[in-house]
């Protein structure tokens, strides 16, 4: 059996069956991550650390009851707190900083035995949509386009997490989408992230980025096992004042039911000019299978749509400034050895320990909240995001299930197509997927088809809030008739021919 | 919205940020682009409308107002770039 292979459902059976131990299953993935130097996906591994948790995890899994997640490599995006690893949010600033405490979802997967295999790479404090503003350098997408070898940004800022799962280095990893950082790189590497309804994972312990738009979830291989990871890390964490209180159902019990007699929105607003045929082409299939699986689909307007990302672009960016004023050179962390005085040291530490785009944001984020200009841009963005808000539960109020749109505006990009543009062309990544952060929605993206360069594209799926289960169905739905099966060569596997 | 070099230096003060002189202009065109892109929210009619401050429906719950945890001050300190006896050490504040 070839384990790096395997999905996560599957592997976790043969666990049970005693089909290989999760010492042997971690192995072949700490093999693998040993090999992909030349991906850049991994900012810091501990194979010895690893090794014994998958110790820990085969004494746990003779015993019966087992839960799901016992055994499973998993890898951790490096702007979650881990013990016993660095966290760094791919940020200079950070630099040897070691956290004392363990983030809400980590210490869920670690309490069901789950294996953490490393840190993976990121956009610098998640801000970003290719991996490539990070201290670590660019992370490389295993998939290479048809028509050239240049190297193709895995998306981001999750883009290590979802280069890991797609290269097969991982069974599952963790990420975080704050306006598109989970589904974005999904979609760009042919498989499946899920950002989860906000609130329903504990944000403690994982770095803050935008505080009202953050929250993490699961990058896997299929839908199953991201019904598995959610279950294992939603719930109600105390320490997070915005966690949810509602119950967690087992979400993979109900995958296989159907959609018979489902609705199915498709929003008009999100058929964006200049949107490349392929997609176009992939969204009217996607919405015909779940037309054929026995949904309903209907044309709905979500008219205040185009005003979302200019919206995320204030109230993201204002909340990201208030949020990263703590990194000053006093307490964690990088600081310069410049400045005569408290204040000097604190702007040459910051000018010297954040990358050009944390510093663009922090620097539009003060300039909103600063006096005179908070009500003309902060104060309005907000009014904007209740509009957009009000836009869903119209269509939702309306007897609609979940929306499809497309995941994505294009495939994946090459490393340094975007670097001499303008910032706002690489916003336009998450045109689809910020009004999912501004609503509090959750929202899928899973892989459907290639297109003529032979790069991966998806779809998004757009559920009530708190409805993952239902959002789970649908995604299980189309994912089982789109069967996307492609996978990337292995050109960049140290070793290979 | 244009934001001038003289205006850019402003911002990068409020935001503890060291910024060289012959970068001014760079981030003044930077911030002029993205602050323009926001000008179209401004049509958008938001008569009546309140704003959205969280984004789900809750009430902000307290805690019970009780000693819980604690006790890390040597992992903390030890976290900081400069730290002596239980304090942080910073350049001087006061000449």
């Amino acid at each position: 059996m070839d384990l790096p292979e395997l999905t996560l459902a599957v592997a976790r059976d043969g666990l049970r069956r005693r089909d290989f131990s999760s010492c042997e299953l971690t192995s072949a993935y700490l093999d693998r991550i040993q090999a992909s130097g030349m991906l850049n996906v991994f900012s810091h591994t501990n194979p010895e650390a690893t090794l014994a948790e998958a110790r820990r995890a085969d004494a746990q899994l003779a015993d019966a009851d087992a839960p799901d997640m016992c055994g499973i490599p998993v890898a951790i995006k490096d702007l979650f707190c881990v013990e016993g690893m660095p966290a760094q949010a791919a940020s200079r600033i950070l630099s040897g900083f070691c956290p004392a405490y363990e983030s809400g979802v980590t210490e869920r997967l670690r309490a069901a035995g789950a294996v953490l295999t490393g840190k993976v790479n990121m956009d610098e404090f998640a801000m970003g949509s290719s991996t490539e503003h990070s201290a670590f350098g660019p992370t490389v997408s295993p998939w290479r386009a048809a028509d050239t070898d240049a190297r193709l940004t895995p998306g981001g800022s999750s883009g290590g997490s979802a280069a890991a799962v797609a290269a097969n280095l991982s069974l599952a990893a963790l990420g975080t989408d704050t306006g598109g950082s989970i589904r974005q790189p999904a979609g760009f590497t042919g498989i499946v992230g899920l950002k989860p309804t906000y609130g329903r994972c504990s944000r403690w312990g994982i770095m803050a980025f935008a505080s009202s738009l953050d929250q993490a979830g699961p990058l896997t291989k299929t839908v199953r096992d991201a019904a598995i990871v959610l279950h294992c890390i939603a719930g109600h964490d105390g320490r997070d004042s915005t966690s949810a209180r509602h119950p967690v159902p087992a979400y993979e019990s109900g995958l296989d039911a159907g959609i018979k007699g489902m609705t199915i929105g498709i929003p008009r607003e999100y058929r964006i000019d200049g949107m490349p045929e392929d997609i176009l082409a992939m969204w009217e299939d996607g919405a015909a299978m779940l037309g054929d699986a026995g949904a309903r689909l209907v044309d709905v307007s979500l008219p205040h749509t185009r005003y979302a990302l200019p919206a995320y672009y204030v109230i993201a960016p204002a909340e990201a400034s208030s949020n990263l004023a703590r990194y000053d050179g006093v307490r964690y962390g990088y600081r310069s050895p410049e400045g005569r005085d408290v204040l000097e040291m604190y702007k040459h530490t910051r000018a010297e320990g954040f990358g050009p785009e944390v510093k663009r944001r922090v620097l539009i984020g003060t300039y909103v909240l600063s006096q005179g200009f908070y009500e003309a841009y902060y104060r309005r963005a907000q009014r904007v995001r209740t509009l957009v808000r009000r836009d869903f539960e119209t269509v939702f109020a309306d007897g609609v299930d979940a929306l499809l749109t497309p995941s994505t505006p294009s495939s994946a990009f090459a490393i340094g197509e975007m670097a001499d543009e303008d910032p706002i062309k690489m916003y336009l990544n998450d045109v689809f997927t910020v009004t999912v952060n501004l609503a509090g929605l959750p929202g899928i993206s899973v892989p459907v088809t290639l297109d003529d360069r032979k790069l991966p594209i998806g779809l998004q799926l757009i559920g009530q809030p708190w409805q993952e289960d239902r959002l789970l169905r649908i995604a299980f739905a189309l994912e089982t008739a789109a069967q996307f099966t492609s996978r990337p060569a292995e050109w960049w596997l140290d070793g290979a021919a | 919205m244009e934001i001038d070099k003289n205006e850019a230096a402003r911002v990068a003060h409020l935001a503890r940020i060291h910024v060289d002189d012959h970068e001014l202009a760079r981030i003044a065109k930077d911030l002029s682009a993205i602050i323009g892109f926001m000008q179209q929210l401004n049509e958008v009619d938001i008569e009546g409308v309140d704003a959205m401050t969280t984004a789900t429906p809750m009430v902000l719950v307290q805690r019970d107002d009780t000693v819980k945890g604690g006790g890390l001050q040597k992992q903390l300190m030890d976290a900081a770039p400069v730290a002596q006896e239980g304090f942080y050490l910073v350049p001087k504040v006061v000449e």
